[in-house]
């Protein structure tokens, strides 16, 4: 039961993703030149919800589905890795307009050469896994 | 209200189910994060027999593949039921820019065929160079858009806003200053 609600909202997902334009590479040159409010509002609305939504659970101190309390463990302390990891994902968010969630969304469009940046995310993923102790955290 | 959902979806459609989505996968003891889906294969491709950092119980993260699953399935929805054919309506300042750096198709189709379609050296490289900085980046940075600029910034998390710096500086870098080498 939990698979298929996974599965849907995992669907609901690429829907939203491709008919509100977040999944175009010319919405995410547009976002980086500051031509348009779209990206902005985007990302700005599912932030307005999401601070309150995520509030509300931690206040209410809200059970998951299972019973169990909804724990949102801190991320790690650090700054390299988050700004040198981050900067090195803009930049390839900006050349292939996509970035991981919508990857797979143009995957379904059709859009088979997408497939190549994929496979490059997984290799990436690898190289990562393999060098990450001599990379500052 | 078929006609309605055929039309482009408003950004603040967009934004509110993104929203949504997120909070229903918590409330599912989930937390939204798709770049961790490129561990998981990593590791269910067996990557953990050489490579520690991708051994660990990746089948705890089952679900998030069927995630991955249903956005490919929501892409083919989106484009092919909801949609005769979608153009993202962007500005005119773009068209001239885009123009400008040789991408004729700007304005007429939802992504671009001069990186899309034809599979030149150039165009390879560029998928495989993107794709590799984007599963670098993400695991490097913990966390994707999904991870960091959604969930790590709704939860006010520090590490979140850095990383979404970080990520704007990286793309600003890519579209100011390495897109006019790249694309002539």
């Amino acid at each position: 039961m939990k698979n298929i609600i996974v599965l849907l909202l995992g669907t609901l997902f690429g829907v939203v993703m491709f008919k509100a334009e977040a999944a175009s590479w010319f919405r995410i040159y547009e976002m980086f030149k500051f031509q348009s409010f779209h990206m902005y509002g985007f990302i700005g609305t599912a932030l307005f919800i999401g601070v309150i939504g995520v509030q509300l659970i931690k206040r209410k101190k809200l059970k998951d589905i299972d019973g169990q309390p909804i724990e949102m463990p801190p991320k790690e302390k650090g700054i390299p890795r988050y700004l040198i990891g981050g900067t090195l994902f803009g930049m390839g968010w900006a050349l292939i307009g996509a970035c991981p969630g919508p990857m797979f969304v143009m995957l379904g469009t059709g859009l088979f050469t997408m497939g190549i940046a994929i496979f490059g995310a997984i290799l990436g993923t690898y190289i990562y896994g393999l060098i990450r102790h001599h990379l500052p955290h | 209200m078929m006609e309605l959902i055929a039309q482009p979806w408003p950004w603040y459609v967009g934004g509110a189910l993104v929203a949504f989505i997120m909070l229903l996968l918590i409330v599912l003891g989930k937390t939204f994060g798709f770049s961790s889906n490129f561990r998981t294969i990593c590791a269910a491709l067996g990557a953990g027999k050489s490579v520690s950092f991708f051994k660990y119980d990746w089948k705890a993260q089952k679900w998030n593949l069927l995630f991955l699953a249903g956005t490919v399935i929501g892409g083919y929805i989106g484009a092919y039921w909801l949609s005769d054919v979608q153009v993202p309506d962007v500005s005119s300042a773009t068209i001239q820019d885009l123009r400008n750096l040789g991408f004729r198709s700007v304005g007429t189709t939802y992504a671009p065929p001069e990186i899309f379609d034809s599979l030149s050296v150039r165009n390879v490289l560029i998928l495989l160079v993107g794709g590799l900085l984007v599963g670098f980046g993400t695991r490097y940075a913990g966390g994707c858009t999904s991870g960091h600029a959604i969930t790590g910034l709704s939860s006010l998390q520090l590490p979140s806003l850095i990383a979404v710096i970080g990520f704007f500086i990286g793309g600003l870098l890519m579209v100011h200053v390495l897109f006019p080498l790249i694309f002539q």
